[in-house]
């Protein structure tokens, strides 16, 4: 009985893992540029079938599929932000979430259009069936393990990028005041798609572990999205470790509420970011 | 870097506007190598804009700015700023949530490199050193100064532009920041120095240019300029 | 203004006023069908006319407005057929049911700012659809059809049943542009425009914005309700995917505003013709319609936010067709302001 809860709740924390890898991308590009994208979700997917197509057309393994994406995935966010996102950035917030929502579509029935309407899923072979045992009725998935893993190295990453090197001083600099960057001689275009670009490189972790954790589709990206807001909130916004604790938090309450009915799934996840929402507005560990 | 009395600093019939309000209207002025110019005038004057516009911060701009012979139209502010121009933003403009050493490493990032490094700034402001690794936030309004203006130098500029940097300080803070002008000057910067209080930017100043509405209305010497015709010149008539 | 330019305005100033009298009268004159795609058209220039009222005055740019769109739905049904009210009176109860869900939903996304509190309308919006699944009286996971006995309600035939929705859709129309017409030129709307030109200037005359957004938000939810209720009888039967639908309530709604014009009174006019012209040409065109619309929407932003609306003005009227605006000093206020200069 004890086992079997202990279960559970690794399988939750373990979750939060993956959730936080979702997660961390939005909270980078937001902190720093104080917009949210909101085709974020549909770029993890849109990244999902990228490797989909390079794992089976094109044969490769799957770990190298992901090391060649990330480059391109630089270059996406880069690209994105410096020639379509940054003409409406500063101006209202309303332009870059029009924007964004726009792309959020075109990609969604983009992605349907090429690949119909199916699940798919990538193939992780020993990886993915792997358990480590780690007492009685105690077991867990290597996959998830190693997932949880990225998602520390990850975030500790970029806290390490954003507080430790010297781009991470301009980073927070243009995110503290980007008049001020401007005038002092910062090139604040330049260094918003740095930043965007380091966001689509965790995208590209993300999906990596995501298109072989569970089946995807081209309409799965809002869910995702919605996933990652409720981590970064939860977590408190602006801190890349509160990213971790909020995802944790939600895959708790998601594997909790998974035991009750399996359609409470989500709905549990919901739950308990709207009552932390209002016991604590700015989340558990708020930065600003 | 010979000391000539070539311009580093020319302007040339600049107005600078925005939408249909002219805040610049058609000045003339210029900085020699090693020269402090004082700019003064009221508020609204376009004082700021003035040095926005240097610096390459305007959208709408007719006329020109010269740099050592070059024109600066078209350059980006990034590009002005590593050609050898800083600017000591007015209000200071610090980063408040990096450390007073993570400011400054930002103005030697953006900068040419040259002889001036940490080492020289907290010679300048040892009370810096003490408090490198302070958000910058917390400091007080005069060491916030500070750290503009070491931000500011560790650009190692050819020119540097102070945008009031006496606003909203104690007067014995005002004069500690300004007996460090002369210091400055003695390393071959050339200094533009913008302020409301006609004093004691005058009494640092090799010479002047007074603005009202936009316009140069007063240029000169102070020695040889009466306290009269400052007055008359900074509130117009 | 130009002589031939006054008369283009009052040309189009009447044929405006001439195609409203022409619609009131569609019943009499117009197929069954055509009804029915009038009716379709007055729902959602009525949720578009909302949502810019939100978006593009209140700066409360909302993703979830489908919740209240599916709560009046679902309280409609539970009024009509569950509790045997007055189908009639069902449908303003339908939106008393939304304002008074939307008061808790209020306090609890205002603790969010811009694109965190657009998500977080998602968020609820979400919730809303997942709770009502759930609901074993309103069919579950699958929905339940309006009983025959309440659309008789609404006449005995098919035909009178549709020219009594479409009239309630007209009036529904005819009471949103009207309303938001009569508030824009209210106090009220003079502050809400201020608001969307620069918040914190608006702030900073006596505009309160907080209050402003409230009183919108709720405004908003009731109308959002009755369209629900409305939207009901025209798809017959309320359901999770259908009622609570992201893709038509929120998604279209947000791209016919943008397109047509953002911030302004006749864009979501503009905006719902153009999307409704192009929906019949481009129906076979199945998913590309969406990425159409959707490379367009941003495309108009890049172009000129006040979207084709925008365009409009800038190169053919001189002034609104629908005149609201007062001669507006708010723009020379930013200039003067971004210049960093005391205001006289």
């Amino acid at each position: 009985m004890v086992g079997a809860l202990i279960n559970q709740l690794l399988q939750g924390v373990l979750l939060g893992g993956l959730y936080t890898l979702f997660a961390t991308g939005l909270s980078f590009s937001a902190g720093v540029m104080r917009f949210v994208n909101i085709a974020h979700g549909d770029f993890i997917v849109l990244a999902c079938f990228a490797l989909l197509t390079m794992t089976t057309t094109l044969g490769l393994h799957p770990i190298v599929a992901v090391v060649l994406l990330l480059p391109v995935a630089f270059a996406v966010g880069f690209t994105l932000q410096r020639f379509l996102l940054q003409r409406v950035v500063g101006e209202k917030i309303l332009l870059v979430i029009l924007v964004t929502f726009g792309l959020s579509i075109i990609i969604q029935n983009g992605l349907l259009e090429v690949y119909g309407a199916d699940t798919h899923k990538v193939a992780g072979g020993w990886m993915e069936t792997s358990t480590i045992a780690l007492g009685p009725d105690v077991n867990v998935g290597l996959f998830s393990v190693l997932t949880f893993i990225a998602a520390v190295i990850v975030v500790g990453s970029l806290d390490l990028l954003l507080y430790r090197s010297g781009i991470g001083v301009k980073i927070r600099a243009v995110s503290d005041d980007v008049a001020t960057a401007d005038l002092i001689g910062l090139s604040s275009a330049r260094i918003y798609g740095v930043a965007m670009g380091v966001s689509f490189v965790t995208i590209g972790i993300a999906a990596g572990f995501m298109s072989i954790w569970s089946n995807f589709d081209p309409s799965a990206g809002p869910t995702h999205l919605l996933i990652a807001f409720e981590v970064i909130v939860l977590g408190g916004l602006g801190s890349m470790w509160g990213s971790l604790a909020g995802g944790v938090v939600l895959g708790v309450a998601q594997t909790i509420g998974a035991q009750f009915d399996a359609a409470w799934q989500i709905m549990a996840g919901h739950i308990v970011f709207l009552a932390v929402l209002v016991v604590r507005p700015h989340g558990l560990f708020p930065r600003h | 870097m010979a000391r000539t009395n070539a311009a580093v600093l020319q302007v040339e019939g600049l107005s600078v506007f925005y939408g249909d309000f002219k805040a610049v209207d058609g000045v003339d002025l210029s900085v020699n190598a090693g020269e402090i110019v004082s700019i003064i005038g009221a508020n609204g004057a376009g004082k700021s804009t003035l040095l926005k516009a240097i610096i390459g911060q305007s959208n709408r701009v007719e006329g020109r700015v010269r740099f050592d012979g070059v024109d600066l139209a078209g350059r980006s502010t990034a590009e002005i700023v590593a050609g050898g121009v800083a600017l000591v933003p007015e209000g200071r403009r610090l980063f408040a949530s990096l450390s007073v050493e993570e400011n400054l490493r930002l103005g030697w990032a953006v900068g040419r490199k040259g002889s001036i490094g940490f080492d020289e700034v907290w010679r300048l402001f040892p009370i810096l050193e003490e408090r490198r690794r302070q958000k910058a936030g917390l400091l007080s309004g005069g060491e916030q100064q500070m750290v503009a203006l070491g931000r500011g130098l560790l650009a190692n500029p050819r020119i540097l532009l102070c945008d009031e940097i006496s606003l909203g300080l104690a007067p014995i803070v005002i004069n500690d920041l300004y007996a460090i002008i002369p210091t400055i000057k003695a390393s071959g910067i050339a200094i533009v120095i913008v302020e409301q209080d006609i004093t004691r930017s005058l009494a640092v100043a090799d010479r002047f240019y007074c603005l009202l509405e936009g316009r140069v209305t007063l240029a000169g010497i102070p020695a040889d300029t009466s306290r009269d015709a400052v007055m008359k010149h900074y509130f117009g008539e | 203004m130009t002589a031939t330019q006054r008369a283009l305005l009052n040309t189009l100033r009447l044929a405006l006023a001439g195609v409203a009298i022409g619609l009131a009268a569609g019943p009499f004159f117009l197929a069954d069908t055509q009804l029915g795609v009038l009716a379709d058209f007055f729902s959602m220039l009525v949720l578009a006319i909302m949502w810019n009222l939100l978006a593009g005055y209140a700066d409360i740019v909302t993703i979830g407005q489908h919740a209240f769109v599916g709560v009046g739905a679902y309280a409609f049904y539970a009024f009509a057929a569950l509790a045997g009210v007055d189908p009639y009176l069902s449908i303003p109860l339908a939106g008393v049911v939304a304002l008074i869900i939307a008061v808790p939903a209020m306090a609890l996304l205002f603790r969010l700012r811009t694109a965190y509190l657009s998500i977080g309308t998602w968020v609820v919006a979400e919730v809303m659809m997942l709770g009502a699944g759930k609901i074993e009286a309103f069919g579950g996971g699958s929905g339940i059809s309006v009983p025959i006995e309440i659309l008789r309600a609404f006449g005995s035939t098919r035909s009178r049943r549709l020219a009594t929705i479409y009239w309630l859709g007209f009036a529904l129309a005819v009471f949103a542009l009207g309303s938001t017409y009569l508030l824009l030129r209210s106090r009220f709307g003079v502050g809400l425009m201020a608001m969307r030109d620069n918040e914190e200037s608006a702030a900073s005359v006596g505009v309160n914005v907080t209050r402003a957004r409230i009183l919108c938000f709720l405004g908003v939810a009731p109308v959002l309700g009755i369209t629900g209720a409305v939207i009901t009888l025209q798809k017959l039967r309320i359901a999770p995917q259908a009622s609570f639908s992201i893709v038509d309530w929120s998604v279209l709604i947000t791209f016919i505003v943008v397109i047509g014009g953002i911030g302004t009174i006749e864009g979501p006019i503009l905006g719902a013709i153009f999307f409704f012209v192009l929906r019949e040409y481009l129906s076979d065109l199945g998913t590309w319609h969406l990425i159409l619309l959707g490379v367009f929407s941003i495309a108009i932003i890049l172009i000129d936010r006040r979207g084709i609306w925008g365009l409009v003005r800038r190169f053919a009227l001189p002034a609104d067709l629908i005149p609201i605006a007062h001669r507006s000093s708010s723009e020379n206020t930013a200039v003067v302001e971004q210049a960093g200069l005391e205001l006289p």
